[in-house]
């Protein structure tokens, strides 16, 4: 099981360029943005900087809890992984995540979440997130 | 999605009703953006249209690599112009070309003129009229934005399209702003908003674009963003931007100067791009989809005269071409 996270180093950084959400979608093999676990958007406007919005890997993350049906399970170190065949889409993990980090694909109807797999730090040319080993930081 | 470019969505004010054509054969053969808008103007722009008249049509078109590789971030407006009588072809970056991708549209023909304004929100399936009378007159644009934005589309992809007081008043070469810093500047499109009572249009979608080979596909977009992020390529957009070219052209003696009437102006390196830089640079921002962030803000800090201890910070974007029309061509070298 993977063992690292997704920190966001200096978000000031950010340009707003969204290549890291085109890389998250690319991972699936396709172009555009339907399927991408991290979200760039502006503060109030592209005049007042970006946020980033991306699991930040809770040591007790509420989505598991929130999920009726064991479909997110529990990381160790922190984060969860999905097992896709047990959710049914009731979406109650998005609406537990307060930082609205569990994305959906409203193309094919899917759960999105995060794998920290870190292809979106790598296309980031301004270092602003970063793939991090969760025994490092903690 | 469609992997390819094929809708065409088409919008009339004067009935507040839409229609999407699919238009494959047209973005076959010419493939997208400027090509496919020109088609479209043919069709849609009647010979002897007045550039002001419900019967000129706004045209938006995109290219087939948007939102598929990077710096494809361009989107082309084709008019006709109220400022020639003739072709009017602007371009824009920001986010408009992703979002129209994203929300499945090849090109957008707006036609018609509203009776009242309005504002159009278009979604991959829909488009919806918005009643505009509040934000007619409004003097800043990113109130304007702001407003629209707590009501429509998604963050982060989508386009907010708008017009000024200059475009309401039909002012022939005013512009149209899309998220805030970048604009259709040329041929007067914020005009032909303005006769037809549109004050903005957003944009939003979240699509996903198949393709056939994801080994290859991903291959070939590592190569691109190599070059334009680890070669010079770009490197002169990156640093110092489109300003980059005043000192160079001021030597050559060849910046338009003085309403053209000279080529040298006193003092005119205070206006470089290395000077602009170092003074007042304080932000980066791009266009989606392009990791190049050629957008250079600065923050001017104004003290008010009669408030000590009080400042205004504008950020202002500028370019080569601000430069050197609102500089050099007026005379002025003290930024």
């Amino acid at each position: 099981m993977s063992t690292h996270r997704l920190a966001v180093i200096d978000m000031d950084r950010c340009v707003g360029c969204q290549s890291c959400m085109f890389a998250c979608n690319r991972r699936h093999g396709s172009g555009g943005l339907a399927r991408t676990a991290i979200h760039i958007s502006s503060v109030g406007g592209i005049e007042r900087g970006f946020s980033v919005r991306v699991c930040r890997a809770c040591r007790d993350p509420p989505c598991a809890d929130a999920c009726p049906n064991t479909a997110l399970l529990k990381r160790e170190g922190g984060g969860v992984k999905l097992n896709p065949k047990l959710c049914t889409g009731c979406k109650s993990c998005i609406d537990a995540c307060l930082i609205q980090a569990v994305s959906w694909d409203t193309e094919k109807n899917l759960l999105i979440i995060c794998i920290y797999c870190g292809i979106c730090a790598k296309y980031c040319p301004y270092q602003v997130i970063e793939l991090q080993d969760i025994k490092t930081v903690i | 999605m469609e992997p390819v470019l094929s809708r065409v969505l088409i919008i009339d004010l004067s009935t507040k009703t839409y229609r999407i054509k699919d238009r494959n054969p047209l973005f076959s053969e010419r493939l997208g953006g400027a090509g496919v808008a020109i088609r479209l103007l043919n069709e849609f722009c009647p010979p002897a249209a007045d550039p002001l008249g419900p019967e000129n049509p706004i045209i938006l078109a995109i290219g087939t690599l948007t939102a598929l590789f990077p710096l494809a971030s361009k989107c082309v407006a084709m008019f006709k112009s109220p400022l020639t009588g003739n072709l009017g072809e602007s371009h824009a970056g920001g986010r408009t070309a992703v979002t129209m991708r994203m929300a499945e549209y090849g090109a957008i023909v707006i036609t018609g003129r509203s009776e009242k304004p309005v504002y159009l929100s278009i979604t991959s399936t829909e488009v919806s009229f918005h009643d505009a009378r509040t934000l007619w007159g409004m003097a800043r644009g990113d109130t304007v934005a702001r407003v629209i934005r707590s009501f429509e589309g998604i963050p982060g992809n989508r386009t907010i399209l708008r017009i000024g007081r200059a475009g309401e008043r039909m002012v022939r070469y005013a512009a149209v702003t899309t998220e805030t810093y970048r604009h259709f500047g040329r041929m007067g499109l914020g005009a032909v908003f303005g006769s037809k009572h549109l004050k903005a249009v957003v944009i939003s979608g979240e699509g996903s674009i198949p393709v056939t080979d994801g080994k290859q596909y991903r291959a070939l977009y590592d190569r691109l963003f190599d070059q334009v992020t680890k070669s010079p390529l770009m490197k002169k957009y990156h640093d110092i931007g489109t300003p980059n070219n005043i000192l160079p052209l001021m030597a050559l003696g060849s910046l338009p100067t003085k309403n053209l009437t000279a080529s040298k102006l006193e003092n005119g390196e205070n206006l470089s791009g290395e000077e602009f830089a170092s003074r007042f640079l304080s932000r980066r921002v791009a266009c989606s989809h392009c990791p190049v962030s050629c957008i250079h803000i600065a923050q001017i800090r104004t003290p008010y005269p009669h408030d000590p201890y009080f400042f205004k910070t504008t950020p202002v974007c500028y370019d080569y071409e601000l430069i050197y029309a609102l500089g050099f061509m007026v005379g002025v070298s003290d930024p």
